[in-house]
């Protein structure tokens, strides 16, 4: 675990999750192939990204594969980040 | 051949593969007009059956309305059949500019814009307003056709949580640095048939400088004290920038949307919005017969008033019989199983029963939240509510879920 991926699942589970929700979901949850998060919502993830990093992602690198865990997603973001 | 059989196999493969995923949909042909009592032909080539419709969306009757059906009738005669024009060459008529004129007034807007759906018209209008300056901030469960007339528009699409109206102000304040900001959302969400909350969307709006869009499909004609729609019965009347809605539901029923709202903004989407500028105008036979509708539902409330009674009448009488329902007061009723194969079993139970109600899931529905849902219609009398009551009543006996709550369900059936 390291800072990075603490935050995204952090928002992940602030912006998905309802508090009613019962399921728990840590790094290697799936997201996107669950339904949790799906490709119109997903926009608001890589808009988050974008901003808190301050980095571009290209359309092509935020597929719904690519982000479909936290740990995923953070290994795109690294590759931008540097 | 250009469709070689590698492309046949490919696409036999992919039918199979929704065949068998169980979400392929087959259609029922029915053989008389749209109406509480159908005959209908399902499978095809079985002899038709006498069923009673729970699942249109002729919510206020009017579909085959003798008045409707006569005004349509003179349309013909004395407009024609077609207009083969787009609107701004030679296809508009002094029908079509009436109409537009007979939806502003009745939804209290500033200006009307026809398109030939509400597909149509939400495909066009954020196009048509926006650019990539400008953030569009839905509500998460928003009709398909909002999600899809959003991505063609380069403004960024955003979203918050389904009714959350303290996320939707969080999205508010983090976007303040856009040109303008519009808040997106269905007036009744037409899977749940909850209500969006016009009322705090309109003072976030005026707090954080932004635009209101509502999709009032399911609601105008009889949501509110005179069936305006999900503006009037959240008192928000003249503070909704944008609505689009549809003549293909309450209001006749057989084609045609429309944008209402600003009327500079509607006159952006007479310019620019290219589902309007690209496509037939509204036929005259289906104008002039909802111009009909329209003065039909302008000069008496009787309509939405016995809707809304049958909707009171159907709730009670689910709730009584044990059914576990998605809270609301719209006409769309959803009787929620949970399970998949459970809404369709009982489905075709209802069937046999003499009733039309059609189960929903998943992709249609979130994962684990299938239903059957029901929609109540003006165009039923409180005999036909009896017997579709019964029908539920002694089909939900037999999959003995009367009376359990969701957990109990789903520990029954699974997800």
């Amino acid at each position: 675990m390291d800072e990075m991926e603490q935050v995204i699942l952090d928002y992940v589970i602030d912006e998905y999750l309802e508090e009613e929700d019962e399921e728990e979901i840590g790094f290697d949850s799936p997201l996107i192939s669950s339904g949790i998060v799906d490709s119109f919502s997903m926009v608001s993830l890589k808009t988050f990204l974008e901003r808190k990093y301050n980095i571009s992602i290209p359309d092509d690198k935020a597929t719904p594969e690519a982000f479909d865990t936290v740990r995923n997603i953070a290994k795109v973001v690294r590759e931008f980040t540097g | 051949m250009a469709y070689s059989n590698d492309a046949r196999k490919f696409y036999q493969d992919e039918l199979n593969g929704i065949k068998e995923a169980g979400v392929f949909k087959e259609e029922r042909y029915i053989q008389s007009p749209q109406a509480a009592d159908i005959s209908v032909e399902y499978p095809e080539g079985a002899p038709t059956k006498e069923v009673i419709n729970m699942c249109s969306n002729n919510y206020l009757g009017l579909s085959s309305h003798p008045e409707v059906i006569k005004a349509s009738h003179e349309g013909l005669d004395s407009r024609g059949f077609g207009m083969s024009s787009v609107r701004f060459i030679c296809g508009t008529q002094d029908i079509h500019r009436s109409l537009e004129e007979k939806l502003t007034k009745f939804l209290e807007t500033e200006d009307t814009i026809l398109f030939a759906s509400c597909m149509d018209a939400n495909a066009g209008v954020f196009e048509a307003i926006f650019d990539d300056r400008d953030v569009l901030i839905a509500d998460r469960l928003v009709h398909a056709s909002i999600v899809d007339g959003m991505r063609l528009c380069k403004a960024l699409n955003e979203s918050f949580k389904h009714l959350n109206m303290d996320h939707l102000e969080k999205k508010l304040q983090t976007y303040q640095d856009a040109r303008f900001r519009c808040i997106v959302t269905d007036g009744v969400f037409s899977m749940d048939g909850d209500t969006a909350k016009l009322d705090e969307m309109v003072a976030l709006a005026e707090k954080y400088d932004a635009m209101v869009f509502v999709d009032d499909s399911h609601s105008t004609g009889f949501l509110g004290k005179h069936g305006k729609g999900t503006h009037e019965l959240k008192g928000v009347l003249g503070k909704i920038d944008i609505i689009t809605t549809t003549l293909g539901k309450a209001l006749g029923g057989a084609s045609g949307g429309c944008v209402s709202g600003r009327k500079e903004l509607v006159e952006m989407c007479r310019q620019r919005a290219r589902p309007y500028l690209f496509s037939n105008a509204m036929p005259p036979v289906v104008v002039a017969a909802s111009n009909k509708v329209m003065d039909i539902i302008m000069s008496t409330t009787e309509r939405r008033d016995k809707l809304e009674n049958n909707t009171k009448f159907w709730r009670k009488g689910l709730t009584e019989a044990g059914f576990d329902l998605r809270e609301g007061d719209t006409p769309i009723v959803p009787i929620m199983l949970y399970n998949a194969k459970l809404s369709q079993d009982m489905s075709r139970d209802l069937y046999d029963e003499g009733i039309y109600a059609i189960g929903f899931f998943f992709p249609v529905v979130a994962k684990g939240q299938a239903r059957i849902r029901t929609q109540i219609s003006a165009a039923h009398d409180i005999e036909h509510l009896e017997k579709a009551l019964a029908a539920f009543t002694k089909v939900g006996r037999k999959y003995d879920i009367l009376g359990k709550g969701k957990n109990e369900i789903i520990e029954m059936y699974g997800l």
